[in-house]
């Protein structure tokens, strides 16, 4: 087998696990996937270590030397073919190595995938997402046009406001409010039953269920650091959306 | 009130599908992950609902429902399994009491924010055992683990 730079090996694998890390890979896969790619270049002594918002990666050469790569994220988003196609890699190159060249050249491919579906059929799939909801949270057959209108909405609005300001928290905030307030006119003009059926069934687009579920995943496995750490996201969005449809709801007391 | 089982599961498929697009899953698994989340919510109704059973046994069965399936499609699709299990646990996710407790934390009624907050963690953790469990299961009895009992870097 040839042998690469160690230096170049590092930064496929740094480039790999920001891919990853970026479009919502769970800490411990993306550890896993670094140690096996880093592996199968006949690395020593390999370390990583993960959190949602850094990648720390030290290995030792043949040379006895030792490299370490730090990376820092600023952005996540949740997108799960990217995840896919960088484990398929990982997969191909534990089968048999190619050149740090071909792969960063492969990584390059993998970054540039568009997404599967443009912003507005998303927000189309959310809103029917939102419209099937209140059936699941005990509503009637009336709560689920009210709901799939502001579900939709909301979901967009979010969007767009968080490609202007970059601040989730902001975007979640304005977006529930938004819900909530569409929600409030709905039910005032007669249109839905349950008020807060609607709400919930609407908000379900920003609700962090996901972040929860994924930490606990995290803690169980003994990733203590970021477990806790996407627990306080979640918390945060949480008590994002919380704000914003009680700013609404004051308005019926 | 008759609202009938089918579109229940309607209603479970299309909150998946939709979660699906939004998490970007590849477009020929969208329908697969589709269905197992709608089976495991009909599973979770089942149980809760029908049988009276505790909110936590319900999710967390349904929740190992989901990630077998999940597992099943993963080596059919030859993709990683949260691909599968990350939009289908989403009509078991407790939007409702996590709802709950936001407005009544807001709104000052302390006692019911605690009780709806431990509602809302112990889906939350009923989901997490699900999930690990099976992954724990399928690692422990798969095949190329007896093949090549090669000890992986993390669980």
């Amino acid at each position: 087998m040839q042998n690469y730079p160690v230096a170049d090996i590092l930064d496929i694998c740094v480039e790999a696990g920001r891919v990853m890390l970026e479009n919502g890979a769970e800490t411990y896969r993306v550890e896993d996937t670094l140690y096996r790619i880093a592996k199968s270049y006949n690395l020593i002594y390999i370390n990583v270590f993960v959190v949602p918002t850094a990648l720390i990666l030290t290995v030792q050469g043949e040379d006895g030397q030792d490299h370490t790569e730090l990376l820092r994220m600023a952005d996540r988003q949740t997108n799960l073919e990217k995840v896919s196609m960088v484990n398929d890699l990982s997969r191909q190159l534990s089968r048999k190595t190619l050149p740090p060249s071909k792969v960063r050249a492969k990584l390059k491919i993998i970054k540039d995938t568009p997404r599967n579906f443009n912003r507005w059929q998303r927000n189309l799939a959310i809103a029917f997402a939102c419209g099937g909801f209140p059936l699941l949270f005990g509503g009637t057959y009336g709560d689920m046009l009210p709901s799939m209108i502001a579900g939709g909405l909301g979901h967009l609005l979010y969007e767009i406001v968080n490609d202007w300001t970059n601040v989730s928290f902001f975007a979640e905030m304005v977006a529930a409010f938004f819900i909530g307030l569409l929600a409030l006119l709905f039910t005032t003009f007669g249109l839905g039953v349950d008020l807060n059926v609607i709400i919930i069934g609407a908000v379900m687009s920003l609700v962090p269920g996901m972040a929860i579920t994924n930490s606990f995943r995290d803690l169980m496995a003994g990733h203590l650091l970021s477990g806790v750490a996407v627990l306080a996201k979640a918390m945060l969005t949480a008590g994002a959306i919380g704000i914003g449809i009680a700013t609404v709801l004051t308005f019926i007391q | 009130m008759d609202l009938t089982l089918i579109t229940y599961f309607i209603a479970a498929l299309a909150g998946t599908f939709g979660f699906g697009v939004i998490y970007n899953v590849p477009t020929r698994t969208l329908v697969a992950s589709s269905f197992s989340g709608a089976v495991g919510w009909m599973v979770y109704y089942f149980l809760a609902f029908e049988l009276n059973l505790d909110l936590f046994v319900g999710v967390g069965v349904a929740a190992f429902l989901v990630a077998f399936f999940s597992q099943w499609y993963a080596r059919h699709f030859r993709m990683p399994v949260i691909v599968f299990a990350i939009p289908g646990i989403i009509p078991l996710v407790p939007g409702g009491s996590a709802y709950n407790m936001m407005r009544a934390f807001v709104e000052g009624n302390s006692d019911f924010a605690f009780m709806y907050a431990t509602e809302t963690f112990l889906i939350s953790g009923a989901i997490a055992v699900g999930l690990s469990v099976n992954s724990g299961l399928f690692q422990v009895f798969s095949n190329r683990a007896f093949a090549k009992r090669e000890k992986r870097y993390l669980p």
